[in-house]
């Protein structure tokens, strides 16, 4: 069968896995960690530590604000030093909680053996509950609260549980290691979410650059098929096309179930649920082994740096302690960015810490990343041609620029995912989705302010 | 550490440049070009330098002392006109008419719009329908083929009709593939198709669309028009002849998928190119002119924003 992929749109951009074969390191704890508070969408969760209060790895430090909101954990023992508002990796002023690091002291309960658990447990408001203790959110991208998604609004059913192993942003490998290094773990974490949905079926996806990762999630998949069945039985892996924006939710439920999710619809309407393989993997390790999210895998990557490395980091690690740890910023590096080249955020500097939705630190140079000064569109239409959407995307800036916000609804501007696909193909070097970015916030600004 | 770059995503971008793209166009044109100065000598090549110098030199004018604006030139789309022009013309078209045919494109239909991207009309068929009308006489001696004479400066070129020309004048009969430079090979201008495809500078819809409306409505022009008794021959073009001769080739490939004067979506494309086929038919047979093609692209032209309105791309989730 010929490998999936979705219908619309997308880009072909050099897929650079130059770090696929670095195994994932253990990173040494840092001497200070700085917990942000919002690392998930949704409100800000709210401390219940003080300054100097001494907590453990794994220790609760703030709680969920409200529904969409999530738990954060210590993610190393020592003193709270500071509770105070610090740049996050976007320059937004967040409340951090700086913990001075002592030891690696972890609570009691959480099982730090490698030894796998394959056995799901039964009762399905003990999973949602463990989930949303262990403080496990989205690591796709939006992290947003994993036992929120797990739990879909009355009057939907959950058809198919789609695993996202696309990665495909050029560069990032974190994804790829996991897949590859903690296969059996993932496969039980997508056990566990589908026992959620009420064991519907899981698709693992996953795009054909990523070979090892492909071999090693069917075979871990049929041995667990052998001894257990169940839940097993329901799940497959699946091989998509090497294609930009196929990680992208839409996306991806286009490809492997051929249903197109409404515009300002969710997964759900159309029977889908994704989750990404990390997030699986976050899941199984809050549920059979209790420990909540607090770390994650990181890729640092780019052209210039000489040894590319992927990193099991302690969350709140400063960027400036994993960037001297892979042996400092290379000197061609002219942009730093936090995430992928297409959709990741370039960051000023390295005083940020990293987050749970963290996924790599890629630096790249002055001439891969320049932009080309713009020329007149000459209207060849490449931009509409690989916009995933459907989106007219040199319309949208010209309506844009001249701010008709009723012709940028009426041409749907607020379905745009901000994947880059149009800038990234613009031959004449327009910056189509700066302006459309901000009109597509504006006009569903005024979308919710009708309602 | 250095001074950190910071912008919005996303942070890489493909190396094609409006640039690239017009010198794939130039590249595409060049088997074309060759053959038409093999075939016509050193008259076509006065007239291929004269015309894109005269283009890319106005283009160039326009820019720094009217609009005080940098240069366009660089993206080699002035160059692509005065090439297309200088095809567009019979290879014994005086070089002073050329010039003219430089202004009326590069001042008239593209600078005065806006620049590149901005003009409705595809500027070199506006020169050359513009010339045309002017000069009918020029525009209509077509040189027949003589590769020995063409390259000998004593002797006059000898013209003659083009098979559109000369049906209209003596009825049917057949002749050398003559007519404007660029109409002298079908195979150089395939060829150029065929690498436009291969590098993706284009997509074959609109072009296919054009041949397969001609094909059709010539067809059945052909079995319609019956046959002349006095020499027993259709009165009509063989549906082949209609396609391969004039300017349909050059036309469908090069003028037609022109990005800024044709449709966005390949829907649109389709619908242009069918427009296309049948006013070229139909200015062929009953117009006052012997060729079409230009006419039929410059009134499909003028549809397109009409046609982009229409045909719309489907959105993802809208049914």
């Amino acid at each position: 069968m010929a490998n999936l992929t979705f219908k619309m749109g997308g880009i072909h951009p050099n897929d650079k896995k130059i770090s696929e074969r670095c195994k994932v390191e253990v990173l040494p704890l840092p001497e200070k960690v700085s917990v942000s508070m919002a690392q998930h969408l949704g409100a800000p969760a709210t401390p219940i530590v003080a300054v100097g209060d001494r907590v453990k790895v794994g220790q609760e430090i703030a709680e969920p604000a409200g529904f969409i909101s999530a738990y954060v954990h210590s993610p190393v023992s020592g003193t709270v030093t500071a509770i105070a508002p610090r740049a996050d990796l976007a320059g937004n002023m967040v409340t951090h909680v700086d913990i001075a690091v002592e030891g690696d002291e972890w609570m009691e309960g959480i099982d730090c053996t490698t030894t796998l658990v394959p056995e799901i447990p039964e009762d399905r408001n003990a999973i949602v509950d463990k989930i949303k203790k262990g403080g496990v959110v989205g690591l796709g991208g939006a992290t947003f609260p994993t036992h929120v998604k797990l739990c879909p609004p009355p009057g939907k059913v959950a058809e198919c549980l789609i695993l996202n192993g696309a990665e495909c942003e050029p560069y990032l490998t974190s994804d790829n290691r996991i897949m590859i290094e903690r296969t059996s773990e993932i496969v039980v974490g997508a056990a566990i979410c589908s026992r959620v949905l009420g064991d519907c079926p899981v698709v693992i996806a996953i795009e054909e650059n990523k070979g090892e990762a492909i071999m090693n999630m069917s075979s871990a998949l049929g041995t667990l098929q052998r001894r257990f069945h169940g839940v097993y039985d329901k799940i497959e892996v699946k091989v998509l096309k090497k294609k930009y924006p196929q990680g992208g939710e839409k996306q991806l439920i286009d490809a492997v179930m051929g249903r197109q999710v409404r515009s300002g619809g969710l997964p759900i309407d159309v029977g889908a649920v994704v989750q990404n393989v990390a997030t699986a993997l976050a899941v199984y390790e809050a549920v059979q082994k209790n420990k909540p999210l607090i770390t994650n895998v990181l890729t640092v990557t780019g052209d210039c740096l000489p040894v590319q490395h992927n990193y099991l980091f302690r969350i709140g690690t400063p960027l400036s302690f994993i960037a001297a740890h892979a042996g400092g910023v290379p000197d061609a590096a002219a942009k730093i960015i936090s995430g992928g080249p297409m959709m990741g955020k370039a960051i000023s500097n390295l005083e940020a810490t990293t987050v749970k939705g963290s996924s790599s630190l890629l630096y790249l140079t002055y001439d891969q990343t320049k932009r080309v000064p713009a020329t007149a569109c000459i209207r060849c239409g490449r931009c509409a041609e690989a916009c995933p959407m459907g989106l007219e995307p040199y319309l949208l800036f010209k309506l844009a620029k001249a701010g008709d916000m009723e012709q940028l609804e009426a041409n749907a501007v607020h379905d745009c995912i901000e994947c880059g696909c149009c800038i990234y193909s613009c031959p004449a070097g327009v910056p189509l989705l700066d302006l459309i970015r901000p009109a597509k916030g504006d006009v569903i600004r005024i979308i919710r302010s009708r309602k | 550490m250095n001074k950190l770059l910071v912008s919005p995503s996303p942070h890489i971008h493909t190396s094609l440049t409006t640039r690239r793209l017009m010198l794939d166009v130039i590249i595409a044109l060049l088997p074309v070009t060759l053959v038409s100065v093999y075939c016509y000598g050193w008259r076509e090549l006065m007239l291929v330098s004269v015309s894109v110098a005269s283009c890319v030199l106005l283009e160039w004018a326009i820019t720094k002392y009217l609009l005080k604006k940098p240069s366009t030139i660089g993206d080699l789309s002035a160059a692509v006109t005065g090439l297309l022009l200088a095809l567009n013309l019979p290879s014994l078209t005086p070089w002073w008419v050329v010039v003219i045919g430089a202004v009326v494109a590069i001042a008239v239909a593209k600078m005065s719009f806006g620049g590149l991207g901005q003009n409705m009309f595809n500027p070199a068929i506006v020169a050359r329908v513009f010339l045309l009308i002017s000069f009918p006489v020029y525009m209509t001696t077509w040189s027949t083929i003589d590769v020995g004479k063409a390259w000998s400066f004593a002797a006059d070129a000898i013209t003659g009709p083009t098979i559109l020309g000369g049906l209209r004048v003596d009825g049917v009969q057949f002749m050398e593939q003559v007519g404007s430079a660029g109409e002298v090979s079908s195979i150089a201008l395939l060829l150029g198709f065929g690498y436009l495809l291969v590098r993706r500078v284009i997509k074959p819809w609109i072009t296919l669309s054009i041949w397969a409306t001609v094909l059709v409505f010539a067809t059945i022009l052909y079995f319609c028009g019956g046959i002349d008794p006095a020499t027993g021959l259709h009165v009509n073009l063989h549906p082949m002849v209609s396609l391969l001769s004039g300017g349909i080739m050059l036309g469908s490939i090069f003028m037609a998928t022109d990005y800024v004067t044709s449709p966005m979506t390949t829907r649109g494309g389709i619908i242009f190119g069918v427009g296309i086929g049948l006013l070229t038919i139909i200015i062929r047979q009953w117009g006052s002119y012997p060729e079409g093609v230009s006419f039929a692209i410059l009134i499909m032209n003028a549809f397109v924003p009409l046609i982009n309105k229409m045909c719309k791309s489907k959105k993802f989730g809208r049914a």
